[in-house]
């Protein structure tokens, strides 16, 4: 982004929206650093009651799978339907599997 | 004297004691409120509007409480909107207008330094009502000084041009910052009644709470010499009449108008 110096940097907000459940990804926002992104954040994603907890991570760090790449990435795993734990036979007594 | 009498002048006091602090909240959330849309980013924008209202809510609860006091039917609109500029008691500082984003936060980090140490003195008071809107209030007071002083911070210690504005916006409003120790008859009066706080016994902390981020902020600290008053009096600088045509228009010309 060397044509781009003037824009603040982007930053990737994971929001945990209660104790108990993970941080999820909530959206993106310009911060010139860590601390300005945290702020932003909280007003931004958790002014309606909406988090316990906030992740801020720069947007380049982070290294996403290349939609390019998606047949040899993911197309595999299509057919390989044995890898579901669905042919095993349950005891009745075991739940919530 | 008849106890009567006695009540009402408490009743008098108090309510005055509790506008003396309200008004300060509301002129400043008018304020931040026509930054709405005009911040520099769309973050800042929000955090803005965000701490302006915050600062209604606050105002509304301060508002509630005194037109209970003040009964007659009386409302918090009635108190927001119904009021001549002599009688908001709003600080000087508050009402200076909107100028660069650098001089918002400055005024804004003048007023939260300020407004934070009122706060925790005041879960102390005598008066469970203000006792709980300062419970309440302090969380987004504690906010609302961190997002400023990081932002003088920011900007003081940032470029040679954020720097000297930064810097410029600090001494254009220093001027507006002993006003904020100066105590009213209402003051006094609820000071004795363990109510109200010791404004002027929090100057000294002021200053030095202040002066420790300038520093911090590479800025210059200016000198404590010249300084404007007459806001907590009702005597207020030429902006505050643009700001109530602003704010009362629609109660002035529709009457008992509701949303």
């Amino acid at each position: 982004m060397e044509n781009n110096k003037k824009n603040w940097p982007l930053w990737e907000i994971f929001v945990r929206s209660k104790n108990g459940l993970e941080h999820r990804h909530f959206g993106s926002l310009h911060a010139a650093d860590a601390e300005m992104a945290m702020e932003n954040a909280r007003d931004v994603y958790t002014r309606r009651n909406e988090g316990v907890s906030i992740w801020v991570v720069e947007s380049k760090n982070i290294t996403a799978s290349n939609p390019k790449d998606n047949g040899e990435m993911f197309e595999p795993a299509q057919d390989k339907i044995y890898r579901h734990p669905t042919f095993y036979d349950l005891p009745d007594d075991v739940k919530h599997m | 004297m008849k106890s009567q009498e006695k009540d009402s002048r408490f009743h008098g006091n108090l309510y005055n004691y509790i506008l003396g602090i309200a008004d300060n909240s509301l002129i400043l959330a008018q304020r931040l409120g026509e930054l709405c849309g005009h911040g520099p980013s769309l973050e800042t924008d929000i955090a803005i509007t965000n701490i302006s209202l915050d600062l209604l809510g606050q105002t509304r609860s301060y508002y509630q409480y005194a037109a209970k006091l003040a009964g007659e039917d009386k409302t918090e609109d009635d108190i927001a909107f119904l009021r001549i500029e002599r009688e908001y008691k709003n600080v000087l500082l508050v009402e200076q207008p909107n100028t660069h984003f650098g001089h918002v936060m400055a005024r804004q980090f003048l007023f939260d330094v300020y407004h934070l140490m009122l706060m925790e003195r005041l879960q102390n008071s005598q008066d469970e009502t203000l006792v709980a809107i300062a419970k309440k209030g302090i969380k987004e007071v504690s906010y609302h000084k961190r997002f400023s002083s990081d932002w003088v911070k920011r900007l003081g210690d940032g470029t040679d041009e954020s720097n000297q504005k930064m810097q410029e916006a600090i001494n254009d409003l220093w001027r507006y910052t002993d006003e904020l120790f100066d105590e009213t008859e209402a003051d006094k009066a609820m000071i004795d009644e363990g109510i109200g706080i010791a404004v002027s016994e929090m100057k000294e902390t002021y200053y030095e709470k202040v002066s420790e981020i300038l520093e911090e902020a590479t800025l210059e600290i200016p000198e404590r010499k010249y300084f404007t008053r007459g806001g907590k009096k009702g005597v207020h600088t030429e902006h505050m009449g643009y700001i109530l045509a602003d704010l009362q228009y629609m109660q002035r010309t529709y009457p008992n108008m509701t949303w």
